[in-house]
């Protein structure tokens, strides 16, 4: 069999399998503690996922509410400068609160609804996803606590005011290396503790089963848009799929409903940090060995010991040292290549988007529109690229003017 | 029948309740761990639990966080905790000894490699936090061919019907986590405690320790009553945080006291 009918074979919507697992990946690698939080999450998940009413309250609210569908946009002049394949852009920029964040957000404070549990709590990075969460639970009337790395705090003051006008509690962490990786400690800390009332909404298609699959399920919204549309704008399938991968959230959804697409190419692209070969970045796909961290078995950047290592990257929504368990079964698969981009070449084509197209990316999204210029020069002029442009930039700003050594 | 089996038969055989004690290796200092042990099994523990440090510990309240943060800082790993416990055993071939911790340490150490070498050391048991019986793999044939004790922990939320996969999975004893969350976190309730045991104590003839918010002589005496023995963690953790640059001697008499003082609770029943 060639490798082509190989791919085919793969029934990628039967994964993950009902334990869990996407091949040797994902699972639930938790203390006894948490199992039964996540039985009762997974019995109520796959009692609503199939729920035409369920679905529908999600749908109105992605329309009403987020603003869906989000545009796809032709960037005629980029694609001109670039000389190759059309590039049009994913606009989850223009969604409510700026990011796809709020997909996921959306659909895991209706399970929390469902559920009767009057708190919600969150980890964030960036502060994207926890400003995610409290917008919902500001929008519900739940009360919300968002665990953030005391180092996170400080770098992202703004969303950390963002989340206290919503009526968040914003809890700093100093635990471990005060970032991403010990928030979401932290808040599997908390949920162990107050699982009788809390939901917790995991901001990442990581963590234990089943949030790799409710995740990857309510963001897929983003990948079933863009099919559409770009069938009805062009009348064909787009030549290649490219997207960020930090836990990986936005690239599975604009990934999972072309897998079976077999003329589309995908590119997963992680933050090269200095460079990969510095060992100073946020690329476990590139450079990482299979593990276990946060409930699931997935590529993780560690040392020999087995211990995890801090990550390097300009963009704190990437700086995590592991990713999704679907995106490291996709990669063995050889069905989506996951390539680095480092923080020049993203903060490069920050500005490039910038000043060419008027749009201002987010720094996460911008290291898969650095990896778009580098391919669309090397395809025809007729083929298509879509780039999920997953968030806006005002939020790095600050980080920006910094590098260039400005003080707004 | 194993080290950890052979001292619950003992202390059954005397009335006596297990005291099992839990230290993280290299904490505060490497050269404070071993004086500990030794210390600890003086001063009344029959079994000890040894920490393996991760950089991740998610089930661990502030308290063993920042022991285990202390131990990676001076240098710990796993390859150093199994040659720890080879130098244990060269004064002490009774006292029963378990590591405890995360998964990716072992993982990447490869399950057959730590087996061999745990039994080559002397290690008795291994509580891996973070790998429920489910996703244990190669790991089960792996120690139970050396005839290594894996333990489980219980929860307050475990159902019976789980419980039951645990219990039959599990060798040695099993630890009965006795409240929702963390380590080292707030009050206890007995009779709550009571009431899960005796349910548990319907299926499995295994022993049952408890530990998880025991702070005291007091509450240590009062959940023996109920159980095999109990597990004490973060009382000990603790009082090796606040002796940090301290000689080892001093650390270890420090601990030492905290736990001659829960022997005496536990063997007035």
């Amino acid at each position: 069999m060639s490798d082509k009918e190989q791919k085919a074979a793969v029934d990628y919507s039967a994964f993950p399998d009902a334990t869990g697992h996407f091949g040797q990946f994902g699972g639930r690698f938790v203390s006894e503690t948490l199992i039964y939080a996540l039985d009762e999450l997974q019995e109520i998940y796959s009692n609503l996922k199939d729920d035409a009413e369920f679905q529908a309250e999600f749908d109105r609210d992605l329309a009403h509410y987020v603003g869906r569908p989000s545009p796809l946009y032709h960037a005629e002049r980029m694609s001109r400068e670039l000389g190759g394949a059309q590039i049009y852009y994913k606009r989850e920029d223009l969604n409510h609160t700026g990011a796809h964040k709020v997909n996921n957000t959306i659909g895991q404070a209706l399970l929390a609804k469902k559920t009767g549990k009057s708190r919600v709590i969150a980890e964030t990075g960036a502060g994207q996803h926890g400003v995610a969460t409290a917008t919902v639970a500001a929008r519900l009337g739940l009360k919300c606590q968002v665990y953030m790395g005391a180092e996170d705090v400080r770098r992202q003051a703004l969303n950390v005011y963002r989340m206290k006008l919503l009526g968040a509690e914003v809890i700093p962490v100093t635990s471990g290396s005060k970032t991403l990786k010990d928030a979401m400690n932290e808040a599997m800390r908390d949920w162990a503790t107050n699982v009788d009332d809390t939901f917790y909404i995991i901001g990442t298609v990581a963590g234990p089963h089943p949030y790799p699959l409710l995740v990857r399920d309510f963001q897929s919204i983003i990948g079933r848009e863009a099919r559409a549309q770009c069938l009805e704008r062009t009348g064909r399938l787009p030549d290649a799929l490219v997207a960020c991968v930090g836990g990986g959230s936005n690239a599975i959804g604009l990934f999972h409903p072309f897998l079976s697409d077999d003329s589309v190419a995908m590119y997963g692209v992680e933050a090269g940090g200095d460079g990969v070969e510095t060992g100073r970045h946020a690329a476990p796909l590139n450079d990482g060995i299979p593990g276990i961290l946060h409930g699931n078995r997935t590529y993780l950047m560690e040392d020999e010991n087995g211990q995890i290592i801090e990550t390097h990257s300009v963009s704190a929504g990437l700086d995590y040292p592991g990713v999704g368990p679907e995106h490291s079964w996709l990669k063995d698969l050889g069905r989506v290549k996951y390539v680095p981009i480092n923080d020049q070449e993203a903060l490069s084509a920050f500005r490039n988007t910038t000043k060419v197209e008027g749009i201002m990316p987010a720094l996460e999204s911008s290291h898969a529109l650095a990896y778009a210029e580098k391919l669309a020069p090397t395809m025809d002029k007729d083929q298509i690229i879509i780039v999920n442009l997953s968030g806006r930039g005002d939020k790095d700003i600050l980080t920006v003017a910094e590098i260039d050594g400005i003080t707004v | 029948m194993s080290r950890i089996s052979q001292q619950f038969e003992t202390l059954k055989a005397k009335g006596r309740k297990a005291l099992v004690v839990y230290i993280v290796n290299g904490d505060p200092s490497p050269a404070a761990t071993l004086p500990t042990m030794h210390k600890m099994v003086e001063a009344g523990a029959d079994i000890i639990e040894l920490g393996v440090p991760f950089s991740d510990p998610m089930a661990e309240g502030p308290v063993i966080q920042k022991g285990h943060e202390r131990a990676l800082a001076s240098g710990t790993s796993l390859r150093g905790t199994l040659d720890l416990v080879a130098e244990f055993r060269k004064t002490n071939n009774t006292t029963p000894v378990i590591l405890m911790g995360y998964a990716n340490p072992v993982v990447r150490m490869g399950y057959q490699q730590f087996a061999e070498r745990a039994l080559e050391v002397g290690v008795d048991g291994l509580l891996t936090v973070d790998l429920p019986p489910e996703e244990l793999g190669d790991l089960k044939t792996q120690l139970a061919e050396r005839d290594i004790d894996n333990i489980f922990l219980l929860a307050p939320t475990t159902a019976p019907e789980r419980a039951r996969l645990l219990a039959s999975n599990a060798s040695g004893f099993l630890y009965y986590v006795s409240l929702k969350g963390v380590t080292g976190a707030g009050h206890l309730d007995v009779d709550a405690v009571k009431a899960k045991l005796d349910q548990f104590g319907e299926l499995t003839s295994l022993p049952m320790c408890v530990g998880f918010g025991i702070k005291d002589a007091e509450t240590a005496t009062n959940v023996a009553r109920l159980a095999d023995g109990v597990v004490i963690g973060s009382v000990l953790v603790d009082a090796m945080g606040k002796h940090v640059g301290q000689p080892p001697e001093q650390i270890a008499a420090a601990v030492g006291a905290i736990i001659s003082d829960i022997r005496r609770g536990l063997d007035t029943l």
